[in-house]
């Protein structure tokens, strides 16, 4: 009872503050906070339900109205969800090490760029182009297809590939496909090389609030739908063999599981979430080249993965949000803290930060502090934050 | 009729080592045991059965059709599973978990059924976990479905990779060494339990052991390997009094001095 009491409060009061303080991105940590005690305390299922479903479907537009930043971030969040739970499908479940994940949704990107921009007139001339933004939506199962298809034409020669081999061809298909798009600009222009593509049209929303806003719900329905996807998938004979072929692939195959159909299809559900995703991404971003799809992305989703709890639901949902948290709100805001410190001259143990020299920006510093955290997360809670646990199930044992 | 198990003139060498040659080896029905020094070539020849190698030559086939060629999963959708000697479980999983993998060969569900999950979907599944409770209560693991099997002590996990290996509804299974590291009175548990499997399940068994007791008394027939060679073969007392069998297990010296007196 007090702990549900504790959770109402908490999301109603840290939402008000939000209200009260929408500038403070402190107080919009703290909010954050309360949906993640909302999902941990030890409250009846369909209050916690609730309570985040009201958070996410009324709540986090709310107070995308007094700060529409805060709801960048929130969608932001929701894209790399969508990533991390599909990169989970191949290196949590399947154990295949996978650090080119960023191809796919590089592939589902520009998918949609291509057709969604007057840039396909350029390709195949005419001026049909861009389609009607309706088409978007059309687009996201073709970008699903496409990154699906190019899941499985980099599983075909690794099939025989494990560990750290695979991790090494994975790596350098992520960089083929990036190189190709910058470089595919001539003798076709496919992808208009390093300049990129613009402008992406933006899909019809129904919800007619905000564009914003109507954008977070659109993201936020397909991060439901991947959810759901996700965990149909995992409970069942498909997820089973995936899981086994990653404790044992020799046993996995010995009793039963093709692995090569297992694999391929890992790969294939896998990038088919970034291919869904890399759609939405571009129409958000109206502007897309080969910078948004290097290497350091698909560390990053690595990253949520590994730092969520390997092979875990929620856990790639929880390290998606934090990671995309810390680099989009906590490290921008200290490092813009330390700058305004700087600029006031204010004096520290004597010294005074504005003679501070322009190699030590506390801008620079934000990447060392995300690897650091990285590194003590590693160090302290190996298996992440919410580990996967095993389903328990009453058997119907006579 | 045709034979339920056969192959022929195996050969397998690895670079200048031969560790089958030209082993023949056919099964009816009942419970057969590989015996043999270490190193004789028996985990070999299991892994030549159930497709991990590819022999140089000979021929194997279940049922009269060939298994060369054929990749392990192929075999074991066709009715024959084995385990392993070194325990090789999903560590990970739970004990349902693992025996619910034994059972992919069987399970006739797509990916549309999976995402829908529709009525087929759930009463598959649930029949499933119904047999998984069933196969793990008959090897004597009754309530540890949920228990990780890392977690099991070793006589269980043993016992838990026959479970996942009958899940596979085979009609021939093979099983290295299965008493390893088990109490003589755990061993003879488990025999009397691959007994009754024939019985039940219409079984047949091809057992590699150590332990001679078992062998002795499990086995409808014996088959001596060697150096990669068939030595003897026969019911257990004949194999048991082989002059060759003897010198292989013992040396030449025991088998003289055996003859001696």
């Amino acid at each position: 009872m007090i702990s549900a009491a504790t959770a109402v409060a908490y999301v109603a009061l840290s939402t008000a503050a939000v209200a009260l303080f929408p500038r403070s991105i402190l107080v919009f940590l703290i909010f954050q906070g309360s949906l993640l005690y909302a999902y941990i305390a030890k409250i009846p299922g369909w209050l916690r339900a609730t309570l985040l479903a009201a958070a996410l479907l009324v709540l986090m537009p709310l107070i995308g109205t007094y700060n529409g930043y805060y709801l960048e971030v929130a969608t932001q969040v929701g894209i790399f969800v969508a990533l991390a739970l599909g990169l989970n499908i191949v290196v949590g479940l399947a154990g295949l090490l996978d650090l080119g994940y960023v191809a796919f949704f590089a592939v589902g990107a520009y998918s949609w760029a291509i057709f969604g921009s007057p840039h396909a007139n350029v390709l195949f001339g005419g001026g049909g182009f861009p389609l009607p933004s309706w088409w978007f939506y059309p687009f996201l199962v073709i970008g699903l297809t496409m990154a699906a298809g190019t899941g499985i034409l980099l599983g075909l020669p690794v099939l025989r590939l494990r560990g750290d081999y695979l991790a090494i061809v994975t790596l350098g298909f992520g960089e083929v496909i990036r190189v190709l798009a910058n470089n595919l600009d001539k003798p076709i222009n496919v992808t208009n090389g390093p300049r990129g593509i613009t402008p992406i049209s933006r899909p019809p929303l129904p919800v007619e609030i905000s564009y914003g806003v109507g954008f977070y719900f659109l993201v936020l329905l397909i991060v439901v739908v991947v959810i759901l996807v996700n965990r149909r998938l995992e409970d069942s004979h498909i997820g089973r063999a995936w899981e086994a072929m990653r404790e044992d692939q020799l046993a996995a195959q010995a009793m039963g599981v093709p692995l090569v159909r297992a694999k391929l299809l890992a790969f294939a559900a896998g990038a088919s979430f970034a291919g869904v995703m890399g759609v939405v991404f571009s129409a958000k971003q109206v502007f897309i080249n080969p910078e948004s799809f290097t290497f350091l992305e698909s560390i990053g989703v690595l990253a949520m993965v590994i730092l969520g709890g390997m092979g875990s639901i929620p856990g790639a949902i929880i390290g998606a949000t934090v990671v995309t948290v810390l680099n989009l709100q906590v490290l921008k805001g200290l490092s813009l803290w330390l700058n305004e410190l700087k600029n006031a001259g204010v004096t520290i143990f004597g010294y005074n930060l504005a003679g501070l020299p322009t190699q030590l920006e506390p801008a620079k510093y934000e990447r060392m502090i995300f690897g650091l955290i990285l590194v003590f997360m590693m160090i302290f809670r190996p298996q992440g934050i919410f580990p996967a646990r095993r389903r328990q199930r009453e058997l119907g044992e006579s | 009729m045709t034979t339920l198990f056969e192959a022929v003139d195996v050969v397998k060498s690895f670079g200048g080592l031969t560790a089958l040659q030209r082993v023949s080896f056919a099964l009816d029905g009942g419970i057969a045991s590989i015996i043999g020094p270490n190193g004789a070539g028996k985990t070999t020849l299991f892994n030549v059965f159930t497709g991990l190698y590819g022999p140089d030559s000979g021929t194997v086939s279940f049922r009269g059709q060939p298994l060369i060629g054929l990749r392990p999963d192929q075999i074991t959708a066709l009715g024959v599973c084995r385990t392993f000697q070194n325990i090789r479980l999903f560590a990970n999983m739970t004990a349902a978990e693992n025996v619910l993998v034994g059972m992919h060969a069987r399970i006739r569900l797509g990916l549309r059924d999976v995402l829908t999950r529709g009525g087929r979907f759930v009463e598959t599944e649930r029949g499933l976990w119904q047999r998984a409770a069933s196969l793990l209560e008959r090897v004597g693991l009754r309530g540890k479905a949920n228990e990780v099997a890392r977690n099991l002590p070793y006589g269980e996990q043993r016992r838990l990779e026959l479970a996942r290996a009958l899940a596979s509804e085979p009609a021939l299974l093979l099983l290295d060494e299965p008493t390893a590291g088990m109490t003589q009175s755990e061993a003879g548990t488990l025999m009397s339990l691959l007994r009754r499997l024939v019985g039940d399940l219409s079984l047949a068994i091809v057992l590699i052991e150590h332990n001679m007791r078992v062998v002795m008394e499990v086995s409808d027939r014996v088959t001596v390997l060697d150096h990669g060679e068939k030595i003897a073969e026969g019911p257990p007392r004949d194999v048991q009094a082989d002059a060759r069998v003897i010198e292989a297990y013992l040396g030449r010296r025991a088998t003289a001095r055996r003859a001696a007196p």
